[in-house]
Parts: C-alpha cells; sequence; structure tokens
C-alpha cells in the first residue's frame, strides 16, 4: 500500500480521528491517558495507533519506562499542498499582482 | 506534563549523507526555509544564528551535539519577540535513521516549561518546512514558496 493509501486508510476511521483530536488537544499521551479519556480497551487503542503510526500521523518517544505519544502533523501538510495549495496559487499570485501595482512599485 | 514539546517525523527517499547535507548547507536551507539563513560552522560548541533574508536576526543559540551524519541538537533561544525571548533556550534535536530505501528524520523541539509560546510559534512552522525539505530532495522542487 502506498503512503497515502496508508494515511487517507487510517483517517477513514473515526475512532482514529478522535485519537488525533486527543493528541491535538493534549500531546505526550501515554497508551493508558489515551485508554482512559476514549473509554476504549487497551488493545483496541493499541490496533488503532499502529495503523495511525503506519501512516505517520502519530511518532513515540520513549521516556523512561513510558512510551509518549504525539500528533506528527507531516503527512497532513503533504495533503495540504497536494490538494489544496495548489489550487490556491494562482489566487494568492493574482492578489500580490494587485498590491504590487497598487502600491505602484516595480519591486517586491 | 511541566515540559512544551512536539516530535516531528517524515520519511524522505534519500540517504543520511546527502539529508545532512539539506540541513546543513547554505544553499539548501534557503530553498526550502523561507529564505532564512543560517550562521554556523555546525561544530559542537560554535554558535548557531537563524537569519531572516532582510538580514535581521530570527534565533540564535549553540550547537550542543552533531553527530553527521545521525544526529544534531541545537540549543535555539528567540531573538525577535520580547515574550518569546523571555523564555529562554529550547532545544530541537535532529536524528537522521536509515529506513530501507529512506530515512526516518525526527525533529524534536522542546523546552523545560509548561505552555511555551515559542514551541507554539516555531510547531506551526515546521511541517512546512519539513514538507519542503521531502519534496526537495525527493523531486528537486519545493511546494510552497514565500
Amino acid at each position: 500500500m502506498s503512503d497515502t493509501d496508508l494515511l487517507f486508510k487510517a483517517l477513514a476511521d473515526p475512532t482514529r480521528r478522535k485519537l488525533l483530536d486527543s493528541l491535538y488537544a493534549r500531546d505526550a499521551q501515554t497508551l493508558s491517558d489515551l485508554c482512559a479519556r476514549l473509554e476504549m480497551t487497551r488493545q483496541a487503542v493499541t490496533q488503532h495507533l499502529a495503523v495511525l503510526e503506519a501512516a505517520n500521523l502519530i511518532a513515540t518517544r520513549k521516556s523512561g519506562r513510558e512510551k509518549l505519544h504525539f500528533l506528527n502533523p507531516v503527512p497532513l501538510q503533504e495533503i495540504y499542498e497536494r490538494w489544496i495549495s495548489k489550487f490556491e496559487k494562482p489566487r494568492l499570485r493574482a492578489l500580490h499582482e494587485l498590491k504590487r501595482q497598487l502600491e505602484g512599485n516595480g519591486d517586491e | 506534563m511541566n515540559r512544551s514539546s512536539f516530535v516531528y517525523v517524515t520519511y524522505i527517499r534519500t540517504t543520511p549523507e546527502r539529508l545532512w547535507e539539506a540541513l546543513t548547507e547554505r544553499q539548501f536551507i534557503e530553498q526550502y526555509w523561507y529564505g532564512m539563513r543560517i550562521e554556523t560552522d555546525w561544530k559542537k560548541g560554535s554558535s548557531w544564528r537563524l537569519v531572516f533574508s532582510d538580514g535581521r536576526l530570527g534565533d540564535a543559540g549553540e550547537i550542543l551535539e552533531s553527530d553527521p551524519p545521525r544526529r544534531m541538537v541545537i540549543k535555539w533561544r528567540n531573538e525577535w519577540k520580547p515574550e518569546l525571548h523571555a523564555e529562554g533556550f529550547s532545544r530541537c534535536t535532529f536524528e537522521l535513521e536509515p529506513q530501507g530505501t529512506a530515512v526516518k528524520l525526527t525533529v524534536t523541539h522542546s523546552m523545560e516549561r509548561p505552555d511555551s509560546k515559542l514551541i507554539e510559534a516555531v510547531s506551526g512552522g515546521w511541517p512546512q518546512i519539513l514538507s519542503n525539505l521531502k519534496s526537495l530532495l525527493e523531486t528537486g522542487q519545493i511546494v510552497i514558496s514565500r
């Protein structure tokens, strides 16, 4: 499966989006923190975290004996660039051109 | 949690050596870091400065660890916004690990205080910088420029 497929598959599940929301609200959570907040079994949360980690949507760090989970927004940025920012560019360029003309100078 | 931190990870299809070069060479950096310059010789103990394209100083600090092409740690303080400068030094770590045909790049930026404004400020910028860096190394082009 390609990176993009893994990413959309990971995002397609409401529980996994909830896990991401939980990490967005509060970074550096342990497995127990996440289970408690979502009222889910450890096993279910572990499985969802594995899918999110495969899609690179979460990063983990060891801190002593604990494993901390962090939201990793870098793949989301790539989706944004792939699907949104390239369509925005012509508009941004037009606005930039307008500003340049209104301000009446030829340089930046 | 009485510290503020984030961990960003990206997998880039390149070699650790090329990625290290992209992280430390000026021509590369200017392309994916919105035209900002980094002034340092990347040796342990050397000063490190992040300079805006118009010459203003953005951030400054020191290279705490430098182990090419594997690991680098920078002591990092904001120098242009008084409320961020007042928070003092943060710590930014780059780790490069080969994984198959790609390199896993992990950037960790943290500060030993809760709710750091500096960490909040830089956390918004990193995904774009890392995404630009990945795109530059994999395709030779950046996606977003400013």
